[in-house]
């Protein structure tokens, strides 16, 4: 009893104490801080990563792919078993992707993803990130009539809408173009009657309501005409016997990662925003190799009809996805005789809580190398060394920060010494009235214990409370130093993300009293060898 | 002088001798001292600086080990006994007091009593008991006539309070022997005299086995009985001070 009555008025008398704990709450305060956000951000790159890359990736680099996907599936079926819980095929494809914009061609370097609309959801959380919500709930290569991501300035009126203003809009520019050229050739010819006839002409044309197959021609623009090359898909423009109508049609659809499609810049006023080079509705052209031995590039327009945002810049600022049909016939991966259709990557959602790894082994053991040029992957070997890199970071910053706690520890231990010393004659009298020697221990360890859990407890305190209001303090810190502490051009999350594991709370928390206490074992063991007599005579 | 078979003896000391060593050199302190304390009776141990007097109250007091002879207290010899019996001892068997008090600065009057019943009930035991142990204390606060200063902290007593405080809490377990060493020595004469009033009081009421050290001889002249030690000897025992 005496212990804890002493210990409770020795943690309210001597400031100097709770003075030497502040370090210990700092640290634990920082950890909780550093683990929360390094767990959201660890947490938000796995959710996404795992996401967008399904459990078991099997890639065929070779150029005609993996002919008979059918075959290997049931086999992959019959070695993983039960433990399969969806499948995929897909055709990646390096392409060169051009976008007009104002006049001048885009480039944008592209991985292009061929995928099958009704099975790439059951491997991946493709549909998740689209920005149409119907997009979302299934993935269709059509352009709808509008409703892409109703919160955002620079989409709310995409779609059908957009593609036929625009198309007009291009024919009228279109027309006031050649009628400024005919006015031209009109002064120079310094004839009267020719603008007369020039404005009949004019507007003949404009009641037309057929296209102008040349004007449109125009707009597209030299180098990126509709392609005539592509014997694959020639149905649009065959012999000319049926002319396209951009306002009515539109090519394949193509869904396009945001950032192969927009840059984000720092406006005015230090406002992030996206800036679209093209929009649902647009066309876009792509380049990519054929399947074919002797490979050719292949040129085909597409049509964008969705825009995929997963917030990971790797996978947004690479992908586009289109129907894997399409891709098939265009790269020539149907065989003509049978009619199968190769693919070059299958992928595998396995059932929750199965061993990845032991799969991956499996499959490499069915397939092997020499004879199977294919690629087995699990998720987490793509991303290895970037998850590696978080933990590596994490755990660093966790010896860092408990090096910490354990200097304060040698601040709490130099003041227990202080504070023994200075009690000598109260251990003397302790002892003159009976108490054990251990009795006089425990009061100092459990000194140290209490200092422990109040520097903790606080830490603790403050650690949730500042993770609970980290975005806010982030952006107060912000406006006072003029420094921004997130930069989402950077990270693609508006919001610093944070998680906070009870179990992360726990052992730094038992930590941090650990350490407190292990400091005062020593001065503890010093009060208890005291001699009495020597004690009760120290002035 | 042996043992006296008339009076019942509370502490039985024979040959003790202690000597402290200071860098190699052997100061003898006792050098064989035989002392009987009687049961119910006020001893007086007087004797210069330096004569030993304070470490034979120690020794009595299980707070020292003495290099030669034994110690019993009752029929039972306490100077190599383990370390709890000791502590027991220590706890329950005496009360002390100081020439310095020795109160804890942190814990109040009430609690200072208290501190023995602290140090030798456990947790639980004194938990239960606690309202009847507080009133215990108030009662020998009240007694030692503090009962109006029991929740003040020792620096905000006087001396002869806060001496008034420590017989109180030497008190607390109802011992049967009370050693002081020096309780007026740091005390004016008056407040003194009170102070020994008090011990003579509780002497006579309570039949309190006494031992006290001084190096006032007018303060000895009181005691039943004076021991008086010189250069580690007892060089005279007279059966009353009066004599």
């Amino acid at each position: 009893m005496y212990r804890w009555l002493l210990c409770f008025r020795y943690l309210r008398t001597r400031y100097i104490a709770l003075a030497s704990i502040i370090s210990v709450t700092l640290g634990v305060a920082t950890l909780i801080v550093v683990n929360s956000v390094m767990a959201g951000f660890s947490a938000e790159m796995h959710e996404r990563m795992h996401g967008l890359a399904s459990d078991i990736l099997i890639e065929c680099h070779t150029v005609g792919g993996i002919p008979n996907p059918e075959s290997q599936l049931a086999q992959i079926r019959k070695i993983v078993g039960n433990q399969l819980a969806g499948s995929s095929v897909s055709v990646h494809v390096p392409a060169v992707m051009g976008i007009r914009y104002h006049g001048q061609v885009v480039t944008r370097q592209v991985n292009l993803v061929g995928v099958d609309p009704e099975t790439y959801d059951t491997v991946s959380d493709f549909g998740k990130y689209l920005l149409h919500p119907d997009n979302r709930k299934q993935v269709d290569f059509v352009l709808r009539d509008s409703g892409y991501a109703p919160d955002r300035e620079q989409l709310r009126d995409a779609g059908w809408g957009y593609r036929r203003w625009r198309v007009n809009y291009e024919r009228e520019l279109e027309a006031e173009r050649q009628r400024i050229e005919i006015r031209r050739s009109a002064a120079t010819s310094a004839s009267n009657a020719v603008p007369e006839l020039a404005e009949n002409s004019l507007q003949e044309n404009s009641g037309d309501q057929t296209p102008n197959p040349s004007a449109d021609a125009a707009a597209v623009g030299p180098g990126f005409d509709y392609l005539p090359t592509t014997p694959e898909f020639s149905d649009l423009t065959a012999g000319g016997a049926r002319q396209f109508d951009p306002a009515r049609e539109t090519f394949p659809g193509i869904v396009l990662g945001i950032s192969t499609c927009s840059v984000r810049i720092r406006g005015s006023g230090d406002k992030v925003r996206d800036h679209f080079y093209c929009l649902p509705g647009d066309d876009v052209q792509l380049m990519f190799p054929s399947a074919a031995e002797n490979t050719k590039v292949i040129d085909q327009k597409f049509t964008v009809v969705d825009v995929y945002e997963s917030g990971m810049s790797e996978y947004d600022s690479t992908f586009a996805f289109v129907s894997l049909k399409h891709l098939q016939d265009f790269r020539g991966m149907v065989d003509p005789s049978s009619g199968a259709r190769s693919v070059t990557t299958i992928q595998l959602k396995l059932v929750p809580g199965a061993n990845l790894n032991a799969v991956r082994d499996t499959l490499q053991a069915a397939f092997p190398h020499p004879e199977f040029p294919y690629q087995i992957q699990t998720w987490k070997d793509m991303q290895g060394p970037l998850l590696a890199a978080v933990q590596l970071e994490t755990t660093i910053l966790n010896i860092l920060l408990f090096l910490i706690i354990a200097v304060a520890g040698f601040g709490i231990l130099a003041t227990f010494f202080m504070i023994v010393v200075e009690k000598t004659r109260d251990i003397g009298t302790l002892k003159a009235l009976g108490a054990s020697g251990s009795g006089v221990m425990s009061i100092f360890l459990s000194y140290g214990l209490l200092l422990g859990i109040v520097g903790s407890g606080a830490g603790l305190i403050g650690g949730l409370l500042f993770v609970d209001h980290i975005n806010s303090i982030a952006s107060w810190i912000e406006t006072i130093t003029g420094r921004e502490v997130f930069d989402p051009t950077i990270y693609y999350f508006s919001e610093i993300p944070t998680i906070i594991e009870p179990w992360t709370l726990c052992w730094v928390t038992a930590g941090a009293i650990l350490i407190a206490t292990l400091a005062s074992v020593l001065p503890a063991f010093r009060a208890a060898r005291m001699h009495p007599v020597q004690s009760l005579r120290y002035e | 002088m042996g043992r006296n078979l008339n009076a019942p003896v509370a502490i039985c000391a024979r040959g003790l001798r202690k000597s402290y060593h200071k860098d190699r050199i052997e100061v003898p302190v006792l050098q064989g001292v035989d002392f009987d304390l009687e049961q119910g009776k006020m001893t007086a141990i007087v004797g210069r600086s330096g004569s030993g007097k304070s470490t034979l109250l120690h020794l009595l007091a299980a707070l020292d080990f003495p290099d030669a002879g034994e110690i019993y207290v009752g029929d039972q010899r306490i100077d190599n006994a383990p370390r709890k019996q000791r502590d027991i001892y220590r706890n329950r068997g005496i009360g002390i007091i100081f020439q310095f008090y020795h109160l804890l600065p942190e814990l109040t009057a009430l609690e200072n009593v208290l501190t023995p019943v602290m140090i030798g009930k456990s947790f639980w035991a004194y938990w239960q008991q606690r309202k009847a142990l507080c009133a215990r204390a108030a009662a020998l606060l009240d007694r030692v006539g503090l009962g109006h200063r029991m929740h003040h902290k020792p620096t905000e007593l006087s001396g002869g309070e806060m001496q008034r405080t420590a017989i109180a809490r030497a008190l607390m377990f109802d011992p049967q022997i009370l050693l002081a060493d020096e309780p007026t020595g740091n005390l004016d004469g008056q407040t003194g005299q009170t102070i020994l009033e008090l011990l003579h009081e509780l002497n006579r009421q309570d039949h309190l086995t006494i031992a006290m050290v001084t190096h006032d001889d007018g303060v000895a002249a009181r005691a039943d009985r004076i021991v008086r030690l010189e250069g580690g000897r007892v060089v005279a025992s007279p059966r009353h001070a009066v004599a």
